[in-house]
């Protein structure tokens, strides 16, 4: 899946969304739920201040020293006995990866959750090569065998489907006879993934954070997927993007903290695997042959430049469960696959201001994502250079904020103007309304009318009951 | 043998470049850190503490918790795995399971009662994994232990298989009493002392907290997904 995830129009997605109740009421409750954790877990700590603080600092540190930390960390894993590929563009990691793939003749490959092979479309790139890629977190499989429908959260990927529906796509796609209990429908994943990692040639994961010191690399689950990918295949390709490091297992340790309290109000998940090189001589279990693919994409473009510090992001999503904007419109909305306020951050600096110029404006401002951020990126502040750098560099303001300030500044700017159409005003409405309320608005009203209702405008103006209540009115 | 590295320079001059500067050839001293929060978790708390901590934090993992002195473990682990439908049972090479008097136990009394006992051997070559993914029961010892979070820590090699803790259906861990600290933090900073001292790391070091599970339908926790669908503590008082 590559990181635009639709071809639909902004508007048009943000429409979808919210008139998918079902979608609109898990992710409230998924907010609340995660929301509310992550608070105890941050709040139980007593100086979460103070981790926010050493996680911003740690992630400053690297991504000034980026290229020695790299070169630390690849001349480790190499004498190791793995090897790494540094990967400019997605094209060059996808070719990299290709050739191993071919080299091994592989047929089967099974993966666990990683949101850089997701950026680089690496299944299509597999599956053109004719092998079956496996997605093995539960969440990630639901969508795949779902004919791919695209993640909607970072951390849970089938947050917009309900049970039934999961139970629907099992009966049709893998024979399944059960309820739609979610024991039921794990189990069945469960039986059924077994076999995939027990038989697959290669095994590929994302990286949470690897360590320059060591050469290794760590992994995040509660489910254990990632551990069955590289305790099996005999090849195992780990695909990191190139700011994903850290200096030694202290400053990982850190971090990981940081992102399970933050990402699902855990002290830590059930499974954080620590992996260094292909396995050692004489061992059973591990891979033969390890590869990591460190992956640029767009990514050194930022450093130096006033969005550096979206660079920090460990991927949490705490943002996206903060952010009132995503309660309403989802994951999908963003045709991104990086939602929230990371996502309308990141998106546009990696896919470009013309895919993702509207996203910077997805956002009230209300600086809740930067409040629960636990490597302080000011994530509201960076929207709004967006949204600086789209009006005075690019010229790109969307048409209908464009006109809206235009018509605005027009209107406002006359005082006569601005009387004679706010005077206008309840006439001009009048066949929209429905008592208070007008429910089915003309042209720009359009989008928010369909959404909620807007105030009819009132018979007596403010202006008109001021100036009736200085003459003594009432 | 040493593995390839491709494509490097031009990468990280791009990097060095959009930072503004030359290519950084000096070694970085490891930075002395304005804020160390996670110091200040559970100091000063001695070791009977950090067991109450442990075993509070079980209730929050679904895991049984027990402790117990060396002379007990035996009929305790017997019970436990009786509790979990017996075997067969799969276990590290592991010398402290008889110096904790359990080799009467796992090679006597289990096989006398017609389970299945293997213990990871590594001449046997893929056998090992067959008999991990047929296991009812997987065993193995905790070299550090977490009482913040209720985490063993597991280093792999030869005698001991990574899948030992994750194909059985369900898991064990002993935890030396003496094993316990407060939290992760203590872990990572003997991770890197082991690899001062020895130059090496282990090729897998698992944080285990608990049995696997998973959220990903309608939030819903399923206990048991990838990995154990139940687990088990044990510890034992070593000190």
């Amino acid at each position: 899946m590559p990181m635009k995830i639709s071809n639909e129009q902004f508007k048009e997605r943000v429409s979808k969304g919210i008139h998918d109740d079902f979608m609109r009421g898990a992710v409230s409750s998924a907010q609340d739920g995660m929301g509310v954790k992550r608070r105890i877990a941050a709040e139980e700590l007593g100086n979460w201040e103070d981790w926010r603080s050493h996680g911003e600092e740690i992630r400053q540190h690297v991504l000034e020293n980026l290229d020695y930390y790299l070169e630390q960390l690849s001349n480790n894993v190499a004498k190791r006995g793995g090897h790494v590929f540094f990967a400019q563009t997605k094209e060059e990691a996808n070719d990299y990866i290709r050739g191993i793939v071919r080299e091994k003749q592989a047929k089967k490959i099974v993966k666990s959750k990683s949101m850089v092979t997701e950026e680089i479309s690496l299944n299509h790139v597999l599956e053109q090569e004719g092998c079956e890629v496996i997605e093995t977190d539960l969440g990630e499989y639901i969508l795949q065998i779902d004919d791919h429908d695209p993640p909607s959260h970072i951390v849970v990927p089938a947050l917009h489907k309900n049970k039934e529906q999961i139970r629907d796509v099992f009966t049709e796609k893998l024979g399944y006879t059960k309820t739609s209990k979610p024991e039921e429908l794990a189990a069945h994943a469960r039986e059924k993934l077994r076999q995939e990692y027990l038989t697959a040639d290669i095994g590929i994961t994302g990286c949470n954070f690897a360590v320059a010191e060591t050469g290794s690399f760590s992994l995040v689950t509660n489910e254990g997927n990632a551990d069955l990918v590289t305790a099996l295949p005999k090849t195992q390709i780990t695909v990191m993007g190139m700011e994903r490091i850290v200096p030694t297992f202290e400053e990982m340790e850190v971090l990981v903290s940081l992102l399970t309290r933050s990402a699902v109000g855990q002290k830590l998940t059930s499974y954080i695997t620590v992996l260094t090189g292909p396995k050692e001589e004489l061992n059973v279990d591990g891979p033969e042959e390890f590869h990591l693919v460190i992956v640029d994409n767009g990514r050194s473009n930022i450093l130096g430049g006033e969005f550096q510090s979206v660079l920090q992001c460990i991927r949490c999503a705490a943002c996206v469960n903060a952010c009132p904007v995503y309660r309403h419109v989802g994951g999908h909305s963003y045709g991104s696959i990086y939602a929230g306020p990371i996502g309308a951050v990141l998106s546009p600096l990696l896919g470009g201001y013309d895919e993702f110029k509207e996203l910077p404006y997805a956002s009230s401002l209300c600086g809740a994502c930067t409040e629960v951020c636990p490597v302080k990126i000011p994530l509201h502040n960076l929207l709004l250079k967006h949204r600086e750098v789209i009006v005075e560099k690019e010229g790109k303001a969307p048409i209908s904020e464009k006109l809206a300030m235009k018509a605005f500044g027009l209107g406002a700017a006359s005082p006569t103007l601005y009387k004679i159409g706010s005077k206008l005003a309840p006439t001009a409405m009048s066949p929209f309304k429905d008592g208070d309320k007008i429910s089915k608005g003309p042209g720009p009203l359009k989008a928010w009318t369909e959404i909620r209702e807007f105030p009819a405008p009132n018979k007596e103006r403010f202006r008109d009951w001021f100036k009736n209540r200085e003459e003594g009115g009432k | 043998m040493t593995g390839t590295i491709q494509n490097r320079e031009v990468f990280l001059n791009k990097i060095a470049s959009q930072l503004g500067r030359t290519r950084i050839t000096a070694p970085i001293e490891r930075p002395t850190w304005k804020f160390r929060p996670q110091d200040e978790v559970l100091k000063g708390a001695t070791q009977d503490e950090l067991v109450e901590v442990l075993k509070e934090q079980c209730k929050k993992i679904h895991t049984t918790f027990y402790s117990t002195d060396k002379d007990q473990l035996s009929s305790l682990l017997d019970e436990v795995v009786s509790g979990y439908g017996g075997g067969p049972i799969v276990t590290w090479k592991d010398k402290r399971f008889a110096d904790w008097g359990l080799d009467p136990l796992m090679k006597q009394e289990w096989p006398e009662k017609e389970m299945d006992v293997y213990e990871w051997d590594y001449t046997r070559g893929s056998e090992n994994i067959a008999k991990a993914e047929q296991a009812n029961v997987g065993i193995t010892i905790s070299e550090i232990t977490l009482a913040e979070s209720g985490t063993v820590v597991l280093f792999s090699d030869e005698n001991k298989g990574r899948t030992v803790s994750f194909l059985p259906t369900t898991y064990i861990a002993l935890i030396p009493k003496s094993s316990i600290v407060p939290r992760m933090t203590q872990a990572a900073q003997k991770m890197r002392q082991i690899h001062e001292e020895t130059g090496h790391v282990a090729s897998c070091i698992n944080f285990i907290t608990g049995p696997s599970n998973s959220a990903d339908i309608e939030l819903n926790l399923v206990v048991g997904v990838h990995g154990p669908v139940k687990a088990t503590y044990i510890v034992i008082n070593d000190l």
